[in-house]
């Protein structure tokens, strides 16, 4: 086996992260909308609470959020148990993954919406309801276009840092291969086990070329979006 | 077409208040910056609530406080010029066209996308983007869009104020041609004289939140007082005229008035049309006697009513000629020669008039 080819177990690892980021930035992204213009654009009452809420994660622990998660999502926590007579399970399965990789990048894509929503000029979502549209296709006419280089920002960076997410995902989920060992969390694994140093090289090469393509992606597609909507 | 407006609103340490029920088809709210005009039309938008008040167009509540109505803008059908044009940024000119007209319901669509393109100017910008437009492509665009929504009312909020006066000349005769051939009720918010006196046949003149004057435009242009300080140079009256008949051998038009025939270069309408004439106060000279030998086309006499200061060393006369008023600038010292008394005889020397399109009348 040469050096640089990986083992069954790597590849899954790999591909396990990337589908758990993908799932967890596009699961996310229509609540990160919502949740960046409410916001944006509206006062209530209880606002800076709810603005706390959704950073929290950020500066937390990561392995308090997991151990919420598991107390919440948990077989035996309340939305767990609740969840699981709809055949919804969250724990130590996959998709547990992707729901603490989720509400750890949540954070960081609404604020990425929220100043791209704060930047829309709002005179010209007045223009367009002397024109006809109601507050919904103003939404969708004007405001959500002229967001779109925030929008896509907001995924790169909730899908990166998925990528990268450990804490919480193993507190929440474990570390089962081919369930919910994240790239991550495979290479904390074979730092672990004497032997492993190479494979955790190797794991460790592929998380950096990941990080990297997903940023200058993100650079590329917000920079054309922006071109294309630029005043 | 009518138009009442009757608000009443507190903005910080601001208040408005004003009433006016307008005949339209073209009503100017006129005043100085901070007077409250843009708030009063974003009243009238739906874009300002104000504590109380009352948008009536023809008969039709916009906004009654009084009754709790109050139309969101999407549903008023008011189309709105801003002054910064607001185009869509992320979409091409035909697209930016195309907006209003698609949340338009089908029956009440009267605008045609081709009348409109070839009265502003703008078919050979259709595929452009706006930031690739001049400021003047833009505001016409602009006032494309908001026409192509078939409004029951044009808004334009200081539309030429951001551009230069090349780009001002550009613009003005289409907003004549949208007023003579779209035959949409205006309202027209400025602080130029020159615009307000060429456009409107109705004016609302605001100051600090209050309406101070409110009336048809030709006896608004008369009142001197309400012309603010810096814009004195472009004071003067709109007489609506008719046309009587060009005479190629001169190349001159007669035009019949109250106060008497004016003669003016150039073709203007067809025998029989009305035409409104604008003569500035600086550009009419008295004189005491029929004054004899002199090149001016254009001499009327006319009683004085009334001697004004304006400023330390001027005055401004108003004639009553048969009628019609005309109004000169002219110095002290001469208005002190001549004798110029409230009641004494004198003739008004006009030495330019300028033909500001058919007059603005209401129609039927």
């Amino acid at each position: 086996m040469s050096w640089f080819s990986l083992t069954a177990d790597e590849w899954e690892a790999v591909r396990l992260s990337l589908r758990v980021a993908t799932v967890a930035m596009l699961a996310s992204m229509p609540f990160a909308v919502a949740m960046a213009w409410l916001l944006a654009r509206r006062d209530f009452w209880g606002k800076s609470l709810v603005n706390g809420l959704v950073h929290l994660p950020l500066v937390l622990p990561p392995v308090v959020t997991g151990y919420l998660l598991l107390l919440g999502f948990g077989t035996r926590g309340p939305l767990g148990s609740f969840l699981a007579e709809f055949g919804i399970v969250f724990a130590f399965r996959w998709t547990g993954a992707a729901l603490a990789c989720a509400i750890m990048g949540f954070p960081l894509m609404v604020r990425a919406i929220r100043l791209s929503i704060e930047a829309v000029d709002m005179r010209l979502e007045q223009a367009s309801a002397t024109l006809g549209a109601n507050a919904v296709w103003v939404f969708l006419t004007v405001t959500l276009p002229l967001t779109l280089p925030g929008i896509i920002a907001g995924m790169i960076l909730c899908f990166a840092k998925a990528m990268g997410e450990f804490g919480a995902t193993i507190t929440f989920v474990s570390n089962i291969p081919g369930e919910t060992q994240t790239l991550p969390s495979a290479i904390y694994t074979l730092t672990q086990v004497p032997g492993g140093d190479a494979g955790a090289l190797r794991l460790t090469a592929i998380s950096v070329v990941i990080s990297l393509g997903a940023l200058m992606v993100s650079e590329y597609l917000a920079r054309r979006a922006g071109q294309r909507i630029a005043a | 077409m009518s138009l009442l407006v009757d608000v009443e609103m507190i903005l910080g340490d601001f208040s408005l208040a004003a009433r006016f029920d307008s005949p339209g088809p073209v009503t100017a709210i006129f005043g100085a910056s901070g007077s409250g005009k843009t708030s009063l039309v974003n009243v009238i938008a739906g874009l300002r609530r104000p504590e109380r008040g009352q948008v009536l167009l023809n008969g039709e509540a916009l906004l009654d406080t009084a009754r709790h109505i109050d139309l969101p803008p999407h549903r008023r059908r008011i189309g709105y010029v801003f002054q910064d044009a607001r185009l869509f940024p992320h979409l091409t000119v035909s697209a930016n066209l195309a907006y209003g007209e698609w949340f338009t319901p089908r029956a009440a669509r009267y605008a045609l996308r081709l009348q409109i393109l070839d009265l502003l100017g703008i078919g050979h910008l259709l595929a452009r983007r706006p930031r690739d437009l001049s400021g003047g492509e833009k505001q016409r665009v602009a006032i494309g869009r908001a026409l192509l929504a078939s409004p029951r009312l044009l808004l334009m909020d200081e539309p030429l104020a951001s551009l230069d006066a090349a780009r001002k000349a550009e613009i003005m005769p289409y907003l004549e041609r949208l007023r003579d051939e779209i035959r949409i009720p205006i309202v027209y918010v400025s602080h130029s004289v020159n615009e307000v006196m060429r456009l409107a046949s109705t004016i609302a003149v605001m100051e600090g939140g209050r309406l101070k004057a409110f009336g048809p435009a030709s006896d608004i242009a008369q009142r001197l007082d309400l012309v603010p300080e810096e814009e004195r140079e472009e004071a003067g009256v709109i007489l609506d005229m008719t046309v009587k008949q060009h005479d190629p051998a001169t190349g001159l038009t007669e035009l019949a008035s109250a106060a008497g025939r004016f003669f003016v270069p150039g073709t203007i309408a067809p025998g029989g049309a009305t035409a409104r004439v604008r003569i500035r106060a600086r550009d009419v000279m008295l004189a005491a006697e029929e004054p004899r030998h002199i090149s001016a086309l254009n001499i009327v006499p006319g009683i004085v009513a009334e001697v004004l200061a304006a400023g330390p060393h001027a005055v401004t006369v108003r004639l009553d000629c048969n009628g019609e008023a005309v109004i000169a600038r002219i110095t002290r010292h001469s208005a002190g020669q001549l004798g110029l008394r409230p009641g004494t005889r004198a003739f008004a020397i006009i030495k330019a008039v300028s033909v500001a399109g058919p007059a603005a009348r209401a129609r039927p």
